[in-house]
């Protein structure tokens, strides 16, 4: 069987920037978190804050340290696979990609490192402030490489010569149009993500009834932030699918499952798309909500995906489904958020079982959602790299061969699969450890009574070695 | 339009970099080389420990390299990076394994042993990698207009992986001299007794590399034993510095074997690049070909001038809060 290079550099890259998107969504919402708990600390000196701030620290640089090995793998992959796209749009991603070094990978880095370490070492305020600009150092990362992504998406700023990009405005080019939608809409899924595990994880131990006070707390607060942002996703959402109807209009025909441009098109809630066939089978759809909702008209005109050749086409069903498994999340999330506001009455929301269990579910919906939406986003945009001027074929790298890449592609695989279910072992295990011992929150602590301070009252790696 | 020579300041800038990174993330790479010879578990935390805070930073000047590259000298980035897919996907492997290492060893207790060779095996597939590329940069690339056609295992050659073993001693000595500088006691006396062996395979690798390469690049040959005598006293500065060090051990003063170590590799490194400027994709290339576009290169200069000056900032002041020896007993959970 002949290896297709193309293909499986496709599926390598979707792997490993999937596994790398589900780290950053949930350490920016996490940062900004520990920055807030830090900062009420400083202010109050309530020590409930510190020891919260120290549990999620301690969950931080778990999660952050697998961002920054994963995130290391992204950084060489567009060479190493797609060499010919690097070649040709080096005059705008270099820099951008650079940018994001020296704006906010060495100030994560180097601040993160006093985060961990420097309780002890330096000043409360100097702490504070470690903790506030790793928390801006993320938000810098996502203004850069979410502007990188964006102009493939909607090229602007830029003329086409010889093969390759010329900036001919970098305002334009940073800010092209899709990327205020897709900024907005990814710092909102980072808050979401953030908010829902933090909620998921104080209703865990609510439920089992451990330092409810400090849950307590932090539930509350995630609540407050969830009934904000859960419905505000949906509205910068709706601007951003507007966004792309303009710009990528055939990416949207795929989420709505559309083959025919029509009028009065019904919004489908099932369907199982048939690329070959060029037709769905089995719709359930609510009329005309479709046109509704892309042209605030019952009646109105939507593209179809025969406006685009037969190749040009992405595949529909995995933009469509991925697209209806976020919107599901999606709502869903808003439908905590208000149940969250309903309970409030007499301070139930701490108390009510099915809430708190239902919470706890919820804590890896957002990582699925992000997943599902960046996959509409990426699906969406097959055949294209650079919509409309380059091709993911004309970009592989062409000395690659099916073997290289097979290679690799089981290699990231296999690493990653260890990686994470490390991680994934620990994490469980600080959650089951819990936040009763203040100490555990902090890396490098000045000798404490016992000899050998991890024989004392930290976590350890397998079950029962506390 | 090209008002001032851009290519040559972002040389420049990259050869910074590169020497940034080489420095810093080799003393703590460095310590995975040397964990499994450690003298026991208590060392292995203080070498861990001593590295923790930084380590991090140290390795976002890799970044910084590839993405600074991919930015003035695209070129570079996109033959090399194919050049030596497997070889990169190896390296990267090891810097995997060595970053999560950090966050578990120290919550591991009869795991202990795994992680332990997680960080040494990572650090050492990763340092052998990093000298393959030297050797490769040496070696030369098979490019046809600007695209790389030779095959998977062209990085794989005797040569690269002579240079590959000269770079993991390299990187063991800036490892050990750190220690000498970070730790006391027993485990600094080890340090001081395993400096000097390693110090005699650098030199060994050196010497042998240094007669091997005109063979393999007849244009190397040319430029050290032709014209210009001034490059000479590259090499004469490395040897200097690895008197100073011998020196400095024989004396046991803390600091300066690190600083003397510093210096060999500073001056290991202009050697390197005196053999081949100004070339950057060797044979064919040189810094002008490879160059993006001027206003690219402007562009992020622009930028860089402001921000460096900055990160150089907070990192030495990092660096200053985690000053001083690093005890042992002092947990990092
Ligand atoms: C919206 C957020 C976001 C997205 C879409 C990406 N990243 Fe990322 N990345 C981050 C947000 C982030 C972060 C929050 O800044 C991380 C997560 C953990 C960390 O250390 O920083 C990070 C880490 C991180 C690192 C390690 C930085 C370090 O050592 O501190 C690299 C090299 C990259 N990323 C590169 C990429 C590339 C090439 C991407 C595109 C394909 C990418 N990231 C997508
Ligand atoms: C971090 C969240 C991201 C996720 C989860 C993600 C996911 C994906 C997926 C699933 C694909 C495969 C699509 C297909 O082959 O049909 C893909 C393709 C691609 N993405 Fe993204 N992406 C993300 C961010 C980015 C960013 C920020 C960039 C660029 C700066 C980028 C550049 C690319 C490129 C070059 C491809 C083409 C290769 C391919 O099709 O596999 N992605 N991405
Ligand atoms: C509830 C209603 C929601 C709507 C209407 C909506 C809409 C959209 C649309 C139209 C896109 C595709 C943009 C493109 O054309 O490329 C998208 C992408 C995305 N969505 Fe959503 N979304 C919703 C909820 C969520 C939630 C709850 C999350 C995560 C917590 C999420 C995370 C993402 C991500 C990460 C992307 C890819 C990045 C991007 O292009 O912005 N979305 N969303």
């Amino acid at each position: 069987m002949e290896l297709d290079p193309l293909l499986l550099s496709r599926i390598q890259f979707g792997f490993v920037v999937s596994f790398h998107a589900i780290f950053p969504v949930f350490t920016i919402g996490l940062a900004s978190y520990i920055a807030v708990l830090e900062g009420l600390f400083f202010k109050t000196r309530n020590p409930v804050w510190e020891k919260l701030a120290r549990f999620w620290t301690q969950v931080f640089a778990v999660v952050f340290g697998m961002g920054v090995v994963t995130g290391i793998v992204m950084a060489f992959q567009f060479g190493t696979n797609w060499s010919n796209f690097s070649q040709a749009s080096a005059n705008f991603l270099g820099p951008v990609l650079s940018y994001e070094v020296v704006t906010a990978f060495f100030l994560e880095a180097t601040f993160l490192g006093v985060l961990l370490f420097g309780r002890n070492k330096v000043p409360r305020g100097v702490h504070l402030f470690a903790a506030v600009m790793v928390a801006v150092g993320t938000f810098i990362s996502s203004f850069w490489i979410l502007s990188a992504n964006s102009w493939m998406q909607t090229p602007a700023g830029v003329e086409f010569r010889d093969g390759a990009v010329f900036v001919t405005s970098w305002m334009e080019a940073l800010f092209n149009p899709s990327f205020p939608y897709r900024f907005a809409h990814m710092v909102m899924a980072s808050f979401l993500t953030g908010g829902f595990v933090v909620a998921g994880v104080s209703a865990w131990y609510l439920l089992r009834k451990r330092e409810v006070e400090a849950n307590r707390k932090a539930l509350s607060m995630c609540l407050w932030m969830l009934l904000f942002f859960a419905p505000a996703q949906a509205w910068v959402g709706d601007l951003h699918g507007l966004n792309t109807l303009e710009y990528q209009p055939v990416k949207v025909s795929a989420m709505e499952g559309l083959w025919e441009t029509d009028t009065n098109v019904p919004l489908l809630l099932f369907a199982i798309p048939d690329q070959a066939n060029q037709t769905n089978h089995l719709e359930i759809g609510i009329p005309n909500l479709a046109s509704f909702i892309l042209t605030h008209d019952w009646a109105g005109q939507v593209p179809g995906m025969n406006e685009v050749a037969v190749e040009e086409q992405p595949p529909v069903g995995i933009v469509f489904w991925s697209f209806r498994i976020m919107v599901s999340i999606g709502l869903l999330m808003i439908a905590f958020a208000l149940a969250g506001l309903v309970l409030r009455r007499g301070g139930r929301f701490a108390e009510t079982p099915w809430f708190l269990k239902g919470l706890t579910y919820m804590s890896i919906t957002p990582f699925i959602a992000v997943v599902a939406g960046w996959f509409v986003t990426e699906v969406g945009r097959y055949p294209w790299l650079v919509w409309g001027e380059m091709t993911l074929a004309e970009g592989l790298t062409p000395s690659l061969t099916g073997g290289m890449a097979l290679f690799t592609l089981i290699g990231y695989v296999l690493v990653y699969a260890l990686v994470f279910a490390a991680g994934v072992y620990y994490l469980m295990r600080i959650f089951q450890v819990g936040m009763e011992d203040t100490h555990t929150g902090d890396h490098i602590d000045e000798p404490h009574s016992a000899k050998r301070p991890w024989s004392g009252a930290d976590v350890t790696l397998e079950a029962g070695g506390r | 339009m090209e008002l001032i020579d851009l290519a040559l300041i972002w040389a420049l800038i990259i050869g910074f970099g590169i020497i940034m990174y080489v420095l810093m993330d080799g003393f703590d790479l460095g310590q995975g080389i040397l964990f499994p010879f450690a003298p026991d578990e208590d060392a292995r935390d203080v070498m861990m420990n001593s590295v923790a805070p930084v380590w991090d930073g140290n390795e976002t000047w890799l970044i910084l390299g590839g993405a600074g590259l991919l930015a003035a000298f695209p070129l570079v980035y996109s033959v090399f990076l194919p050049a030596l897919y497997i070889g990169v996907f190896l390296m990267l492997t090891g810097l995997i394994f060595r970053g999560i290492a950090f966050e578990f060893r120290f919550k591991a207790r009869t795991s202990k042993y795994l992680w332990n060779w997680a960080f040494a095996g990572g650090s050492i597939l990763a340092s052998f990698a990093q000298g393959v590329v030297v050797g490769n940069y040496i070696q030369g690339f098979a490019v046809e207009n600007g695209v790389f056609v030779g095959g998977p295992f062209d990085w794989l050659t005797p040569f690269t992986v002579l240079t590959g073993l000269g770079l993991l001693a390299g990187y063991a000595l800036l490892g050990s001299t750190w220690l000498i500088m970070k730790s006391e006691g027993y485990i600094q006396d080890w340090a001081y007794k395993i400096t000097l062996p390693l110090l005699g395979a650098v030199l060994a690798v050196f010497v042998i590399i240094s007669i091997w390469t005109p063979f393999v690049n007849p244009a190397v040959w040319d430029r050290w034993f032709s014209n210009i005598q001034i490059i000479w006293v590259l090499p004469a500065m490395t040897a200097f510095f690895a008197w100073v060090l011998f020196r400095s051990v024989q004396k046991r003063q803390d600091g300066m074997p690190f600083v003397a170590t510093m210096g060999i590799f500073v001056f290991t490194f202009l050697g390197l690049v005196a053999s081949k400027w100004p070339y950057v994709v060797p044979p064919d290339y040189t810094i002008y070909d490879a160059s993006s576009a001027w206003e690219s290169q402007l562009f992020l200069l622009l930028g860089l001038l402001f921000v460096i000056p900055i990160v150089l900032a907070y990192t030495a002041w990092t660096y200053w809060v985690f000053r001083g020896k690093v005890k042992a007993g002092v947990g990092y959970h």
